[in-house]
């Protein structure tokens, strides 16, 4: 076996089973040298499939390499190393052995060549994220743990499913030798389960709460993890399974708009931050449905900016919650007084989510509206613009401003430990590097056929126009924004309220039947048991002491009887 | 600098009201100058309007409005106390 045979995944895998032996500064150097580890591995994979082997007759490809495996492998391992650095001191054991255990099978789903290997990591996925979400250890984390794991389960059910179509139609798991649509042909169910089970897990309708309902129940450190990968890799399997596909446009547009609306009337400055994962995603799932060259390179550069982003954003909001024990917006502000350092790598995060100049979202997100002005998209286009000043408007500044400034909350909280700072620092310095510096990231994109400029007078202006006066609407809006101490119904409300009355409905008919079933059978065994005690109870015919008179009796007319019946 | 302001009474320089008002300033000459800026790029303009100096902050503003109070109707119906899902 050669090193490019061996699935970078596995090295993080195998550190989260070595994790909890370890202590000290060995266990601190296996959480920051794994992820390093694993993304020289993932420079060692060449082009083509590495690895091959038979599985029910079925040719499967473990570990096959393309630029595009790559470019994931290489921000999933930044990012484990990051969110590594973030929670070395402050996380579980647990939490951080399931996190590695997570990252790893999202690199395993980056460089599989068949749909076998990325359903065994896509299910690996599920089981890592949802310890990492047990292992806040509260009783809210338990439950939304449990609503999650229930969604992703679901999910995988639903690609299995498509994949035995797959297998069915085509008697091959290849993956990636072309869109599945144009493999399968959009006839097949096979297509549409294995999208839906690809769907659920970017957090597109109509499942997508189960994101901002579980995410902002982990830990301070768990969600910086959580952000990154199950949404990205789904981000990876649409690109590379269904570019082109038109529907994704419209799906990414709603996820783009729900993430806005939602936000907006969100208190709990994580759930603001799990509703902008949402939005996010939906501009990489519109660019893939776009499906040119120019757009699927912007979606694919979006997914490594944003990963960054966000996470610096959440762990800005996890120092918040870490330092304070508070989340909601109405109970924080004033915190940029004695948390300068968090205060201000979250307001890089917020201004590379919201695209400004200078900053990696900028030289990601408009590749995407580049895309649908050239393919002469005008609805999209204009949704996509409105959409961007929107970005600002929700994240960008709606959640420094109401965590950080707006009222004086009393709290002088200071800024978290080193190891948290640090790895802040670093995301902070990755989002400002790659929007000054572009050319690294695009060097590095799945297709060399399109060459961007993101720095011309016109797009520059434009951003400028849009992200500046949607601050105007802000703050001239700003007491219809008002925090109420207030949540948002959404399609969890389903299985949170409508399926437990009918289950509560369900259980008292139920337990009605059952009731009369038992007074029923009680009476019954009553009745049997008064029999036998009738006949053999202590004054019961069978059990009464004869005196031997009587006996004798009784023995005589019995052999009498004997007798008549022998001669008959 | 951190005990200049640690006094009850005495503001943290930034929310003191005269900072305030001078953002507010910066703001509004910043926000001029990106407008007066398109006037002196080559703005491609793919679709109607958009060819104009002044479309993405009539554009920026007006979306922005329209998503706050497009989110504060549905808020009408969506928005639940947050101890909901709670009993």
């Amino acid at each position: 076996m050669t090193i490019d045979q061996i699935s970078p995944g596995l090295v993080l895998i195998v550190s989260a089973f070595a994790l909890p032996f370890l202590r000290g500064w060995l266990r601190a150097a296996l959480i920051l040298l794994g992820p390093l580890v694993a993304l020289w591995l993932v420079w060692q994979i060449p082009d083509g499939a590495m690895l091959t082997t038979k599985f029910m007759g079925l040719d499967l490809v473990p570990v096959k390499g393309d630029r595009l495996s790559r470019l994931f492998g290489t921000i999933f391992c930044i990012m484990a190393f990051a969110g590594g650095l973030f929670a070395l001191r402050q996380a579980r054991t647990i939490e951080l052995s399931a996190a590695m255990f997570y990252a790893g099978s999202a690199v395993g789903v980056a460089f599989a060549g068949d749909l076998i290997t990325v359903f065994v990591f896509w299910e690996l996925m599920a089981l890592g994220s949802t310890v990492v979400i047990w292992s806040s250890d509260t009783d809210a984390a338990r439950k939304a743990g449990l609503r999650y794991v229930m969604i992703h389960l679901l999910g995988g059910v639903l690609l299995m499913a498509g994949i035995v179509d797959f297998v069915a139609a085509k008697n091959t798991v290849a993956f990636g030798i072309g869109p599945i649509q144009e493999v399968l042909t959009v006839n097949r169910p096979g297509t549409w389960l294995i999208l839906a089970g690809f769907l659920i897990n970017a957090g597109a309708p109509p499942l997508s709460a189960w994101l901002p309902d579980a995410y902002p129940e982990s830990s301070p450190t768990g969600m910086v993890f959580l952000s990154a990968f199950t949404t990205k890799t789904a981000v990876y399997v649409l690109w590379r399974g269904f570019q082109g596909f038109d529907v994704l446009i419209w799906i990414g547009l709603f996820m783009v708009f729900y993430g806005i609306i939602y936000a907006l009337l969100e208190n709990d400055m994580r759930r603001i931050l799990a509703y902008s994962i949402v939005n996010q995603v939906g501009f990489m799932v519109c660019g893939i449905g776009i499906g040119t060259d120019m757009a699927l390179n912007g979606a694919a550069a979006h997914a490594f900016t944003h990963i960054i982003y966000k996470a610096l954003l959440l762990m800005s909001a996890g120092s918040v919650l870490y330092m304070t024990g508070k989340r909601k917006c109405t109970d924080l502000g004033g915190l940029f007084q004695s948390m300068p350092l968090t205060c201000i790598c979250g307001i890089i995060g917020a201004l590379a989510i919201s695209s400004f100049p200078l900053t990696s979202g900028f030289i990601s997100k408009s590749m995407i509206s580049q895309a649908a002005a050239d393919q002469h998209l005008a609805l999209v286009w204009f949704l996509l613009a409105a959409a961007s000043a929107g970005v600002f408007l929700h994240a960008g500044i709606k959640f420094p401003w109401f965590v950080f400034f707006q009222k004086d909350s009393g709290m002088r909280p200071p800024d978290p430990p080193w190891n948290m700072r640090l790895a802040m620092i670093l995301f902070a310095a990755l989002c400002i590097g790659l929007g000054v510096w572009p050319e690294p990231l695009y060097q590095i994109l799945p297709l060399q056929s399109v060459t961007y400029k993101p720095y011309t007078g016109y797009h520059v202006v434009e951003m400028l126009q849009l992200l500046l006066f949607s601050g105007l609407a802000f703050f001239v809006l700003l007491p219809f924004m008002k925090r109420t101490l207030t949540i948002s119904l959404d399609v969890d409300w389903f299985w949170r309220r409508f399926g437990a009355r009918l289950a509560r409905e369900f259980a008292i008919r139920s337990n009605r039947a059952r009731g009369l079933t038992a007074d029923r059978m009680q009476n019954r065994l009553e009745k049997a048991l008064e029999t036998v005690f009738h006949f053999h109870g202590p004054k019961g015919i069978l059990a009464r002491t004869w005196d031997t008179g009587t006996t004798t009796l009784v023995i005589v007319g019995l052999l009498a009887a004997y007798l008549v019946i022998y001669f008959v | 600098m951190a005990d200049k302001h640690d006094k009850p009474g005495d503001l943290h320089w930034l929310v003191r009201p005269q900072t305030i008002r001078r953002l507010w300033v910066v703001f509004a000459v910043v926000l001029a100058l990106t407008v007066v800026a398109g006037l002196f790029v080559d703005l491609p303009g793919h679709f109607v309007w958009d060819g104009e100096f002044w479309f993405f902050a009539a554009y920026g503003f007006a979306t922005c409005a329209a998503m706050v109070f497009g989110a504060k109707a549905l808020g009408i119906f969506l928005k639940r106390p947050d101890n909901y899902y709670d009993d």
